[in-house]
Protein backbone atom coordinates (compact mmCIF):
# COMPACT_ATOMS: atom_id res chain seq x y z
CA UNK A 1 0.00 0.00 0.00
CA UNK A 2 1.14 3.40 -0.35
CA UNK A 3 0.31 6.66 1.57
CA UNK A 4 -1.15 9.99 -0.41
CA UNK A 5 -0.14 13.31 0.11
CA UNK A 6 -3.68 13.87 1.71
CA UNK A 7 -2.99 10.96 4.00
CA UNK A 8 0.41 12.43 4.91
CA UNK A 9 -1.21 15.69 5.56
CA UNK A 10 -4.09 14.11 8.04
CA UNK A 11 -1.36 12.55 9.70
CA UNK A 12 0.96 14.99 9.91
CA UNK A 13 -2.65 17.00 11.40
CA UNK A 14 -2.95 14.02 14.22
CA UNK A 15 0.89 14.18 15.14
CA UNK A 16 1.00 18.27 15.12
CA UNK A 17 3.37 18.46 12.61
CA UNK A 18 3.05 21.10 10.14
CA UNK A 19 2.60 19.97 6.79
CA UNK A 20 5.83 20.57 4.39
CA UNK A 21 5.60 22.89 1.28
CA UNK A 22 4.85 21.10 -2.12
CA UNK A 23 8.33 20.12 -3.00
CA UNK A 24 9.57 18.42 0.27
CA UNK A 25 5.99 16.70 0.61
CA UNK A 26 6.80 14.31 -2.31
CA UNK A 27 10.50 13.86 -0.82
CA UNK A 28 8.60 13.03 2.58
CA UNK A 29 5.94 10.66 0.58
CA UNK A 30 8.80 8.70 -0.87
CA UNK A 31 10.67 8.50 2.13
CA UNK A 32 7.50 7.41 4.15
CA UNK A 33 6.36 4.84 1.20
CA UNK A 34 9.63 3.46 1.08
CA UNK A 35 9.83 2.47 5.05
CA UNK A 36 6.16 1.44 5.02
CA UNK A 37 6.62 -0.99 2.33
CA UNK A 38 9.62 -2.06 3.94
CA UNK A 39 7.66 -3.01 7.09
CA UNK A 40 4.50 -4.50 5.07
CA UNK A 41 6.81 -7.93 5.62
CA UNK A 42 5.48 -8.15 9.07
CA UNK A 43 1.61 -7.59 7.81
CA UNK A 44 2.79 -10.74 5.55
CA UNK A 45 3.37 -13.12 8.56
CA UNK A 46 1.15 -15.16 10.16
CA UNK A 47 0.55 -14.81 13.49
CA UNK A 48 -2.65 -15.95 14.42
CA UNK A 49 -2.50 -17.61 17.97
CA UNK A 50 0.57 -15.47 18.87
CA UNK A 51 -0.49 -13.06 21.73
CA UNK A 52 1.01 -9.54 21.06
CA UNK A 53 3.95 -8.51 23.36
CA UNK A 54 3.98 -4.69 24.49
CA UNK A 55 6.42 -5.12 26.50
CA UNK A 56 9.91 -7.58 26.99
CA UNK A 57 9.12 -8.71 30.81
CA UNK A 58 5.37 -9.72 32.19
CA UNK A 59 5.42 -6.74 34.52
CA UNK A 60 2.36 -5.94 36.54
CA UNK A 61 1.83 -2.00 37.05
CA UNK A 62 3.84 -0.96 40.25
CA UNK A 63 1.68 0.20 43.11
CA UNK A 64 2.67 2.20 45.91
CA UNK A 65 1.13 3.38 49.13
CA UNK A 66 -1.03 6.47 48.50
CA UNK A 67 1.00 9.03 50.46
CA UNK A 68 2.93 12.44 49.17
CA UNK A 69 6.48 11.58 48.23
CA UNK A 70 6.68 14.55 45.76
CA UNK A 71 8.23 18.16 46.58
CA UNK A 72 6.36 20.84 45.56
CA UNK A 73 8.55 22.14 42.37
CA UNK A 74 6.01 25.00 40.47
CA UNK A 75 8.50 27.73 40.94
CA UNK A 76 11.98 26.01 39.43
CA UNK A 77 10.03 24.09 36.53
CA UNK A 78 7.95 26.61 35.36
CA UNK A 79 11.32 29.04 34.95
CA UNK A 80 11.98 26.32 32.63
CA UNK A 81 9.03 27.59 30.53
CA UNK A 82 9.08 29.89 27.12
CA UNK A 83 6.59 32.14 28.28
CA UNK A 84 4.45 32.05 31.87
CA UNK A 85 2.87 34.12 34.26
CA UNK A 86 1.86 34.20 38.12
CA UNK A 87 2.49 30.74 38.03
CA UNK A 88 0.24 30.04 34.93
CA UNK A 89 1.79 28.55 31.40
CA UNK A 90 0.51 30.96 28.74
CA UNK A 91 -0.63 30.20 25.15
CA UNK A 92 -2.17 32.07 22.29
CA UNK A 93 -5.77 32.55 22.90
CA UNK A 94 -7.92 29.05 22.91
CA UNK A 95 -11.34 30.61 23.88
CA UNK A 96 -13.50 33.11 22.38
CA UNK B 1 45.55 4.16 20.32
CA UNK B 2 46.58 3.22 23.50
CA UNK B 3 44.81 4.78 26.33
CA UNK B 4 44.27 4.26 30.11
CA UNK B 5 41.05 2.23 30.75
CA UNK B 6 39.45 2.98 33.57
CA UNK B 7 40.79 0.40 35.99
CA UNK B 8 43.75 1.05 35.28
CA UNK B 9 43.04 4.88 36.30
CA UNK B 10 41.73 3.69 39.28
CA UNK B 11 44.43 1.92 40.49
CA UNK B 12 46.96 4.98 39.77
CA UNK B 13 44.33 7.25 41.46
CA UNK B 14 44.31 4.78 44.73
CA UNK B 15 48.27 4.17 44.54
CA UNK B 16 48.20 8.24 44.75
CA UNK B 17 50.46 8.72 41.40
CA UNK B 18 47.66 10.91 40.39
CA UNK B 19 45.52 12.82 41.96
CA UNK B 20 41.93 13.75 40.39
CA UNK B 21 42.28 17.12 39.85
CA UNK B 22 45.25 16.97 37.37
CA UNK B 23 43.53 13.59 35.51
CA UNK B 24 40.30 16.19 35.31
CA UNK B 25 42.28 18.54 34.44
CA UNK B 26 44.08 16.34 30.84
CA UNK B 27 40.93 15.06 30.02
CA UNK B 28 39.46 18.63 29.66
CA UNK B 29 42.75 19.65 27.88
CA UNK B 30 42.16 16.56 25.59
CA UNK B 31 38.53 17.61 24.77
CA UNK B 32 39.75 21.18 23.68
CA UNK B 33 42.51 19.76 21.69
CA UNK B 34 40.29 16.94 20.24
CA UNK B 35 36.45 18.41 19.64
CA UNK B 36 36.67 20.71 17.36
CA UNK B 37 37.94 18.16 14.89
CA UNK B 38 35.53 14.66 16.28
CA UNK B 39 32.61 17.20 17.67
CA UNK B 40 31.90 14.34 20.82
CA UNK B 41 30.78 16.69 23.21
CA UNK B 42 27.15 19.29 23.34
CA UNK B 43 28.71 20.92 26.61
CA UNK B 44 31.51 20.94 28.37
CA UNK B 45 31.32 21.32 32.00
CA UNK B 46 34.74 22.50 33.16
CA UNK B 47 34.19 24.06 36.94
CA UNK B 48 31.79 21.53 38.33
CA UNK B 49 34.00 18.89 36.48
CA UNK B 50 36.84 20.31 38.53
CA UNK B 51 34.73 20.93 41.55
CA UNK B 52 33.84 17.28 41.78
CA UNK B 53 37.54 15.97 41.29
CA UNK B 54 38.74 18.52 43.84
CA UNK B 55 36.17 16.55 46.73
CA UNK B 56 36.84 13.35 45.35
CA UNK B 57 40.41 14.29 46.03
CA UNK B 58 39.33 15.50 49.68
CA UNK B 59 36.92 11.83 49.65
CA UNK B 60 40.07 9.86 49.16
CA UNK B 61 42.33 11.66 51.76
CA UNK B 62 40.07 10.83 54.00
CA UNK B 63 40.11 6.89 53.10
CA UNK B 64 36.62 6.89 51.89
CA UNK B 65 37.45 6.78 48.52
CA UNK B 66 35.79 3.53 46.31
CA UNK B 67 37.08 2.19 42.73
CA UNK B 68 35.10 5.07 40.50
CA UNK B 69 35.80 7.90 43.28
CA UNK B 70 37.70 10.59 40.96
CA UNK B 71 37.37 9.02 37.64
CA UNK B 72 36.46 11.64 34.64
CA UNK B 73 33.34 10.67 32.97
CA UNK B 74 30.75 12.14 30.01
CA UNK B 75 26.97 11.47 30.19
CA UNK B 76 25.63 10.95 27.10
CA UNK B 77 23.15 14.13 26.55
CA UNK B 78 19.99 11.98 26.33
CA UNK B 79 20.33 12.01 30.75
CA UNK B 80 18.90 15.14 32.55
CA UNK B 81 21.82 16.90 34.27
CA UNK B 82 20.81 18.92 37.02
CA UNK B 83 21.69 22.70 36.14
CA UNK B 84 22.99 21.77 32.77
CA UNK B 85 21.77 22.11 29.85
CA UNK B 86 20.75 18.37 28.38
CA UNK B 87 19.56 18.98 24.51
CA UNK B 88 19.04 15.50 23.63
CA UNK B 89 20.61 16.64 20.92
CA UNK B 90 17.95 18.37 19.46
CA UNK B 91 17.01 22.22 18.79
CA UNK B 92 13.89 21.48 20.65
CA UNK B 93 15.81 21.52 23.90
CA UNK B 94 18.71 23.63 23.17
CA UNK B 95 17.48 25.70 25.80
CA UNK B 96 16.87 23.16 28.38
CA UNK B 97 18.33 23.14 32.01
CA UNK B 98 17.52 19.83 33.67
CA UNK B 99 15.87 20.49 36.93
CA UNK B 100 16.57 17.09 38.13
CA UNK B 101 19.64 14.53 37.79
CA UNK B 102 18.71 11.19 35.86
CA UNK B 103 19.16 8.34 38.22
CA UNK B 104 22.21 7.01 37.00
CA UNK B 105 23.91 10.19 36.57
CA UNK B 106 22.85 10.34 40.70
CA UNK B 107 24.14 6.85 41.04
CA UNK B 108 27.72 7.95 39.15
CA UNK B 109 28.19 10.95 40.94
CA UNK B 110 27.18 9.41 44.59
CA UNK B 111 29.61 6.45 43.53
CA UNK B 112 32.72 9.61 43.03
CA UNK B 113 32.78 10.01 38.92
CA UNK B 114 33.41 13.09 37.52
CA UNK B 115 31.51 14.32 34.82
CA UNK B 116 33.27 16.61 32.23
CA UNK B 117 30.56 16.90 29.92
CA UNK B 118 27.47 15.71 28.08
CA UNK B 119 28.20 14.09 24.56
CA UNK B 120 26.74 13.95 21.34
CA UNK B 121 24.35 12.34 19.77
CA UNK B 122 21.81 11.63 16.84
CA UNK B 123 18.62 13.42 17.90
CA UNK B 124 16.10 11.93 20.15
CA UNK B 125 17.93 8.64 19.95
CA UNK B 126 17.28 8.23 16.33
CA UNK B 127 20.15 7.27 14.29
CA UNK B 128 22.55 5.16 13.62
CA UNK B 129 25.09 7.24 12.57
CA UNK B 130 25.15 10.66 14.66
CA UNK B 131 24.55 12.42 11.67
CA UNK B 132 20.68 13.52 12.66
CA UNK B 133 22.53 16.00 15.50
CA UNK B 134 21.50 19.47 15.30
CA UNK B 135 24.78 19.97 16.59
CA UNK B 136 26.48 18.42 13.80
CA UNK B 137 28.18 15.27 13.07
CA UNK B 138 30.71 13.41 15.52
CA UNK B 139 34.15 11.69 13.09
CA UNK B 140 34.83 8.80 13.78
CA UNK B 141 38.17 9.02 15.87
CA UNK B 142 39.97 6.14 13.60
CA UNK B 143 38.94 7.26 10.25
CA UNK B 144 37.46 11.40 9.87
CA UNK B 145 36.01 10.33 6.68
CA UNK B 146 33.75 7.84 9.16
CA UNK B 147 30.55 7.56 10.67
CA UNK B 148 31.51 6.84 14.73
CA UNK B 149 27.84 5.43 14.78
CA UNK B 150 24.82 6.06 16.43
CA UNK B 151 23.15 6.99 18.32
CA UNK B 152 25.50 7.08 21.36
CA UNK B 153 28.33 8.78 18.25
CA UNK B 154 29.97 11.28 20.76
CA UNK B 155 30.18 8.85 23.80
CA UNK B 156 31.68 6.05 22.17
CA UNK B 157 33.92 8.78 19.82
CA UNK B 158 35.59 10.29 23.31
CA UNK B 159 36.06 6.89 24.70
CA UNK B 160 38.15 5.68 21.37
CA UNK B 161 39.81 8.88 20.90
CA UNK B 162 41.32 8.54 24.75
CA UNK B 163 40.07 11.81 25.65
CA UNK B 164 37.54 10.14 28.76
CA UNK B 165 38.45 6.32 30.13
CA UNK B 166 34.43 5.60 29.93
CA UNK B 167 30.69 7.19 29.25
CA UNK B 168 27.40 6.28 29.26
CA UNK B 169 24.97 5.70 26.04
CA UNK B 170 21.24 4.51 25.57
CA UNK B 171 20.46 1.70 23.44
CA UNK B 172 16.61 1.15 21.45
CA UNK B 173 17.78 -0.51 18.52
CA UNK B 174 21.31 -0.19 18.93
CA UNK B 175 22.61 3.01 19.60
CA UNK B 176 25.42 1.32 22.10
CA UNK B 177 26.39 -1.58 20.23
CA UNK B 178 26.76 -0.49 16.85
CA UNK B 179 29.51 2.70 17.74
CA UNK B 180 30.61 0.65 19.86
CA UNK B 181 31.88 -1.70 16.78
CA UNK B 182 32.66 1.34 14.84
CA UNK B 183 35.03 3.02 17.34
CA UNK B 184 36.23 -0.04 18.13
CA UNK B 185 35.56 -0.18 22.22
CA UNK B 186 33.01 -2.26 24.31
CA UNK B 187 29.74 -1.44 25.18
CA UNK B 188 26.47 -3.45 26.87
CA UNK B 189 23.29 -3.43 26.44
CA UNK B 190 21.65 -4.16 29.78
CA UNK B 191 18.70 -6.22 29.82
CA UNK B 192 15.46 -4.33 30.19
CA UNK B 193 14.30 -3.20 33.19
CA UNK B 194 18.37 -3.14 34.51
CA UNK B 195 18.63 -0.19 34.78
CA UNK B 196 16.66 3.00 35.70
CA UNK B 197 14.97 5.29 33.09
CA UNK B 198 14.51 7.52 35.65
CA UNK B 199 15.23 11.14 33.90
CA UNK B 200 16.74 9.09 30.80
CA UNK B 201 14.56 11.35 27.97
CA UNK B 202 12.28 8.64 26.57
CA UNK B 203 12.24 7.82 23.14
CA UNK B 204 10.60 3.97 22.93
CA UNK B 205 9.74 3.18 26.27
CA UNK B 206 9.63 -0.52 26.31
CA UNK B 207 12.72 -1.05 24.38
CA UNK B 208 15.28 2.02 25.79
CA UNK B 209 17.90 0.73 28.22
CA UNK B 210 20.99 2.96 29.58
CA UNK B 211 24.48 1.02 29.60
CA UNK B 212 28.30 2.31 30.10
CA UNK B 213 30.86 2.26 27.24
CA UNK B 214 34.45 2.45 27.81
CA UNK B 215 37.38 0.38 26.75
CA UNK B 216 37.33 -2.75 28.07
CA UNK B 217 34.60 -5.23 29.81
CA UNK B 218 36.25 -5.29 32.95
CA UNK B 219 35.44 -1.40 32.80
CA UNK B 220 32.00 -1.54 31.52
CA UNK B 221 31.75 -3.89 34.45
CA UNK B 222 32.67 -1.31 37.28
CA UNK B 223 30.83 1.16 35.75
CA UNK B 224 27.40 -1.35 35.21
CA UNK B 225 27.84 -2.37 38.62
CA UNK B 226 26.54 1.27 39.91
CA UNK B 227 24.15 1.91 37.18
CA UNK B 228 22.50 -1.08 37.60
CA UNK B 229 19.72 -1.81 40.61
CA UNK B 230 15.93 -1.18 41.01
CA UNK B 231 14.73 2.13 41.45
CA UNK B 232 11.33 2.72 42.45
CA UNK B 233 10.75 6.31 40.49
CA UNK B 234 11.10 4.03 37.10
CA UNK B 235 7.75 1.70 37.33
CA UNK B 236 9.44 -0.91 34.59
CA UNK B 237 12.65 -0.99 36.74
CA UNK B 238 13.16 -4.56 37.76
CA UNK B 239 13.69 -5.87 41.60
CA UNK B 240 15.99 -8.07 40.90
CA UNK B 241 19.24 -8.07 43.08
CA UNK B 242 22.66 -6.89 41.34
CA UNK B 243 25.17 -10.08 41.00
CA UNK B 244 28.81 -8.51 41.48
CA UNK B 245 29.85 -8.07 38.03
CA UNK B 246 33.89 -7.91 38.80
CA UNK B 247 33.76 -10.88 40.78
CA UNK B 248 32.60 -13.75 37.68
CA UNK B 249 34.45 -11.50 35.04
CA UNK B 250 37.84 -14.23 36.14
CA UNK B 251 35.65 -17.32 35.64
CA UNK B 252 37.11 -19.96 33.16
CA UNK B 253 34.85 -20.64 30.09
CA UNK B 254 35.24 -23.78 29.83
CA UNK B 255 32.36 -25.91 29.13
CA UNK B 256 30.70 -22.61 27.94
CA UNK B 257 27.94 -23.07 25.22
CA UNK B 258 27.96 -20.42 22.40
CA UNK B 259 25.30 -20.33 19.75
CA UNK B 260 25.88 -18.63 16.37
CA UNK B 261 22.99 -17.98 14.37
CA UNK B 262 22.67 -19.31 10.88
CA UNK B 263 20.84 -15.95 10.29
CA UNK B 264 23.92 -13.61 11.42
CA UNK B 265 25.89 -15.26 9.12
CA UNK B 266 23.68 -15.04 5.53
CA UNK B 267 23.55 -12.32 3.09
CA UNK B 268 24.57 -8.68 3.58
CA UNK B 269 27.63 -9.84 5.80
CA UNK B 270 30.72 -8.45 4.50
CA UNK B 271 33.54 -10.64 4.10
CA UNK B 272 35.79 -9.54 6.13
CA UNK B 273 33.68 -8.81 9.20
CA UNK B 274 32.83 -12.76 8.93
CA UNK B 275 36.23 -13.74 9.19
CA UNK B 276 36.87 -11.87 11.88
CA UNK B 277 33.95 -13.08 13.99
CA UNK B 278 34.43 -16.54 13.22
CA UNK B 279 38.51 -15.99 14.34
CA UNK B 280 36.67 -14.70 17.36
CA UNK B 281 34.94 -17.79 17.55
CA UNK B 282 38.31 -19.73 17.37
CA UNK B 283 39.69 -18.09 20.30
CA UNK B 284 36.90 -18.59 22.53
CA UNK B 285 37.17 -22.08 21.79
CA UNK B 286 40.90 -22.18 22.56
CA UNK B 287 39.47 -21.08 26.13
CA UNK B 288 37.14 -23.85 26.33
CA UNK B 289 33.68 -22.57 24.92
CA UNK B 290 31.97 -25.00 22.47
CA UNK B 291 29.75 -23.73 19.61
CA UNK B 292 26.44 -24.78 17.82
CA UNK B 293 24.90 -23.84 15.36
CA UNK B 294 21.40 -22.35 16.20
CA UNK B 295 18.70 -20.62 14.37
CA UNK B 296 16.53 -17.27 14.98
CA UNK B 297 14.27 -18.04 11.68
CA UNK B 298 12.79 -14.52 12.62
CA UNK B 299 15.53 -12.00 11.93
CA UNK B 300 14.44 -11.00 8.46
CA UNK B 301 11.36 -9.51 10.30
CA UNK B 302 13.56 -7.65 13.24
CA UNK B 303 14.19 -4.15 11.22
CA UNK B 304 10.41 -3.90 9.80
CA UNK B 305 8.95 -4.88 13.85
CA UNK B 306 11.22 -2.60 15.53
CA UNK B 307 9.96 0.41 12.77
CA UNK B 308 6.82 0.15 13.47
CA UNK B 309 7.04 -0.90 17.49
CA UNK B 310 9.82 2.30 18.06
CA UNK B 311 8.22 4.85 15.93
CA UNK B 312 4.74 4.33 17.48
CA UNK B 313 6.68 4.81 20.87
CA UNK B 314 8.49 7.73 20.19
CA UNK B 315 5.47 9.25 18.26
CA UNK B 316 3.23 8.99 21.71
CA UNK B 317 6.81 10.15 23.76
CA UNK B 318 7.63 12.77 21.71
CA UNK B 319 3.83 14.67 22.23
CA UNK B 320 5.40 15.92 25.02
CA UNK B 321 7.67 18.53 23.16
CA UNK B 322 4.78 21.15 22.38
CA UNK B 323 6.06 24.79 22.89
CA UNK B 324 4.48 25.16 26.42
CA UNK B 325 6.09 23.96 28.90
CA UNK B 326 9.76 23.42 28.29
CA UNK B 327 11.84 23.57 25.13
CA UNK B 328 11.50 25.32 21.67
CA UNK B 329 8.55 27.42 21.34
CA UNK B 330 8.28 29.23 18.00
CA UNK B 331 8.40 32.68 17.15
CA UNK B 332 4.38 35.10 17.42
CA UNK B 333 2.07 31.79 16.88
CA UNK B 334 -0.93 32.86 15.72
CA UNK B 335 -3.40 30.29 17.20
CA UNK B 336 -2.77 27.27 19.74
CA UNK B 337 -2.57 24.74 16.54
CA UNK B 338 0.02 27.40 14.82
CA UNK B 339 2.06 27.11 18.20
CA UNK B 340 1.89 23.61 18.36
CA UNK B 341 2.65 22.52 14.93
CA UNK B 342 5.32 25.87 14.16
CA UNK B 343 7.35 24.95 17.40
CA UNK B 344 7.43 21.25 16.76
CA UNK B 345 8.25 21.64 13.07
CA UNK B 346 10.82 23.96 13.53
CA UNK B 347 12.24 22.02 17.13
CA UNK B 348 12.18 18.82 15.31
CA UNK B 349 14.73 17.50 12.66
CA UNK B 350 14.03 15.66 9.58
CA UNK B 351 14.37 12.02 10.66
CA UNK B 352 12.55 12.46 14.14
CA UNK B 353 9.81 14.02 12.37
CA UNK B 354 9.80 11.01 9.85
CA UNK B 355 9.19 8.70 12.39
CA UNK B 356 6.93 10.85 14.45
CA UNK B 357 4.27 10.48 11.00
CA UNK B 358 5.12 6.69 10.65
CA UNK B 359 4.37 5.93 14.26
CA UNK B 360 1.17 7.93 13.71
CA UNK B 361 0.25 6.53 11.17
CA UNK B 362 0.65 2.79 12.67
CA UNK B 363 -1.28 3.93 15.09
CA UNK B 364 -4.00 5.53 13.59
CA UNK B 365 -7.30 3.76 12.91
CA UNK B 366 -7.11 1.63 10.48
CA UNK B 367 -3.85 0.36 10.47
CA UNK B 368 -3.16 -0.03 14.44
CA UNK B 369 -4.12 -4.02 13.48
CA UNK B 370 -2.55 -3.98 10.70
CA UNK B 371 0.80 -2.87 11.60
CA UNK B 372 1.00 -2.03 15.58
CA UNK B 373 -0.98 -5.06 16.31
CA UNK B 374 1.01 -7.63 13.99
CA UNK B 375 4.31 -6.19 14.91
CA UNK B 376 3.73 -7.01 18.49
CA UNK B 377 2.90 -10.38 18.10
CA UNK B 378 5.78 -10.47 15.75
CA UNK B 379 7.76 -9.07 18.69
CA UNK B 380 6.69 -12.68 20.67
CA UNK B 381 8.00 -14.29 17.88
CA UNK B 382 11.25 -13.04 17.78
CA UNK B 383 11.40 -13.11 21.85
CA UNK B 384 10.76 -16.97 21.38
CA UNK B 385 13.52 -17.47 19.01
CA UNK B 386 15.76 -16.30 21.58
CA UNK B 387 13.96 -18.55 24.28
CA UNK B 388 14.17 -21.52 22.90
CA UNK B 389 17.92 -21.29 22.00
CA UNK B 390 18.89 -20.31 25.12
CA UNK B 391 16.99 -23.58 26.24
CA UNK B 392 20.40 -24.90 24.49
CA UNK B 393 23.31 -22.16 25.07
CA UNK B 394 24.97 -19.87 27.40
CA UNK B 395 25.17 -16.91 25.10
CA UNK B 396 24.82 -15.89 21.55
CA UNK B 397 27.63 -14.80 19.67
CA UNK B 398 27.59 -13.04 16.11
CA UNK B 399 29.19 -9.81 14.25
CA UNK B 400 27.20 -6.64 16.09
CA UNK B 401 26.87 -4.90 12.39
CA UNK B 402 27.27 -6.28 9.18
CA UNK B 403 29.66 -3.87 7.72
CA UNK B 404 32.52 -1.57 9.50
CA UNK B 405 31.58 2.25 9.70
CA UNK B 406 30.62 3.49 6.51
CA UNK B 407 31.45 6.86 4.93
CA UNK B 408 30.21 10.49 6.68
CA UNK B 409 27.02 11.14 4.01
CA UNK B 410 26.75 7.77 2.56
CA UNK B 411 23.64 6.81 3.63
CA UNK B 412 22.01 10.12 4.78
CA UNK B 413 19.43 10.53 1.63
CA UNK B 414 18.39 6.99 2.05
CA UNK B 415 16.90 6.18 5.49
CA UNK B 416 16.39 2.67 4.72
CA UNK B 417 19.72 1.70 3.88
CA UNK B 418 20.28 3.29 7.71
CA UNK B 419 18.01 1.48 9.18
CA UNK B 420 19.39 -1.82 7.80
CA UNK B 421 22.72 -1.53 9.85
CA UNK B 422 20.75 -2.42 12.89
CA UNK B 423 19.92 -5.56 11.85
CA UNK B 424 21.84 -8.45 14.57
CA UNK B 425 20.93 -5.87 17.44
CA UNK B 426 17.47 -4.24 17.26
CA UNK B 427 16.28 -7.96 17.25
CA UNK B 428 17.75 -7.70 21.17
CA UNK B 429 15.78 -4.63 22.38
CA UNK B 430 12.63 -6.09 20.77
CA UNK B 431 13.28 -9.02 23.23
CA UNK B 432 14.46 -6.81 26.00
CA UNK B 433 17.61 -9.23 26.47
CA UNK B 434 21.34 -8.30 27.40
CA UNK B 435 23.52 -7.64 24.90
CA UNK B 436 27.32 -6.42 24.55
CA UNK B 437 29.39 -5.66 21.54
CA UNK B 438 33.37 -5.45 21.73
CA UNK B 439 36.41 -4.87 19.36
CA UNK B 440 37.20 -8.28 17.12
CA UNK B 441 39.25 -6.52 14.46
CA UNK B 442 39.84 -4.08 11.36
CA UNK B 443 38.50 -4.07 7.52
CA UNK B 444 39.60 -1.44 5.88
CA UNK B 445 41.56 -0.19 9.01
CA UNK B 446 37.82 0.50 10.98
CA UNK B 447 37.06 -1.20 13.16
CA UNK B 448 34.31 -3.54 13.76
CA UNK B 449 32.55 -5.61 17.05
CA UNK B 450 31.49 -8.81 17.71
CA UNK B 451 27.85 -9.20 19.61
CA UNK B 452 27.33 -11.64 22.72
CA UNK B 453 23.70 -11.81 23.78
CA UNK B 454 22.63 -13.48 26.93
CA UNK B 455 19.61 -14.72 28.79
CA UNK B 456 17.33 -12.41 30.20
CA UNK B 457 19.61 -10.51 33.81
CA UNK B 458 22.63 -12.88 32.82
CA UNK B 459 24.84 -9.61 32.08
CA UNK B 460 27.75 -11.01 34.18
CA UNK B 461 28.22 -14.04 31.90
CA UNK B 462 28.46 -11.48 28.49
CA UNK B 463 31.24 -9.68 30.75
CA UNK B 464 32.62 -12.37 31.97
CA UNK B 465 33.06 -14.41 28.03
CA UNK B 466 34.12 -10.95 26.82
CA UNK B 467 36.78 -10.31 29.47
CA UNK B 468 38.39 -13.58 29.10
CA UNK B 469 37.87 -12.85 25.26
CA UNK B 470 39.81 -9.58 25.70
CA UNK B 471 42.72 -11.44 27.85
CA UNK B 472 43.39 -13.02 25.16
CA UNK B 473 43.61 -10.80 22.46
CA UNK B 474 44.44 -6.80 21.75
CA UNK B 475 41.53 -5.42 19.63
CA UNK B 476 40.23 -3.30 22.83
CA UNK B 477 43.87 -1.99 23.20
Amino acid sequence: MSISLEAIERIAHLARLPNENTRDSHALQDDLNRIVQMVNQITETNTQGIEPMAHPLNMQQVLRADVVTELNERDSLIKLAPKAEAGLYLVPQVIE
Amino acid sequence: MTHKTLAELSSELKSGAISSVELTQDCLNRIEKNNASLNCFITITKELALEQAKAADDLRRQGKANDLTGIPIAHKDIFCTKGIKTTCGSRMLDNFIAPYNATIVSKLNAAGTVMVGKTNMDEFAMGSSNENSYYGPVKNPWDLAAVPGGSSGGSCAAVAAGIVPATTGTDTGGSIRQPAAFCGITGIKPSYGRVSRYGMIAFASSLDQAGPLAKTAEDCAMLLQVMAGYDGKDSTSVNKPVPDFKASLSKSLKGIKIGLPKEFFGEGLHPEVEKATREAVRVLESLGASFKEVHLPNTHLSIPAYYVVAPAECSSNLARFDGVRYGYRCENPKNLEDLYKRSRGEGFGAEVKRRILIGTFVLSSGYYDAYYLHAQKVRRLISRDYENNFKEVDVILGPTTPTPAFNLGEKTTDPIAMYLSDIYTCGINLAGLPGLSMPGGFVNKRPIGIQLIGNYFEEAKLLNVAHQFQQATDWHK
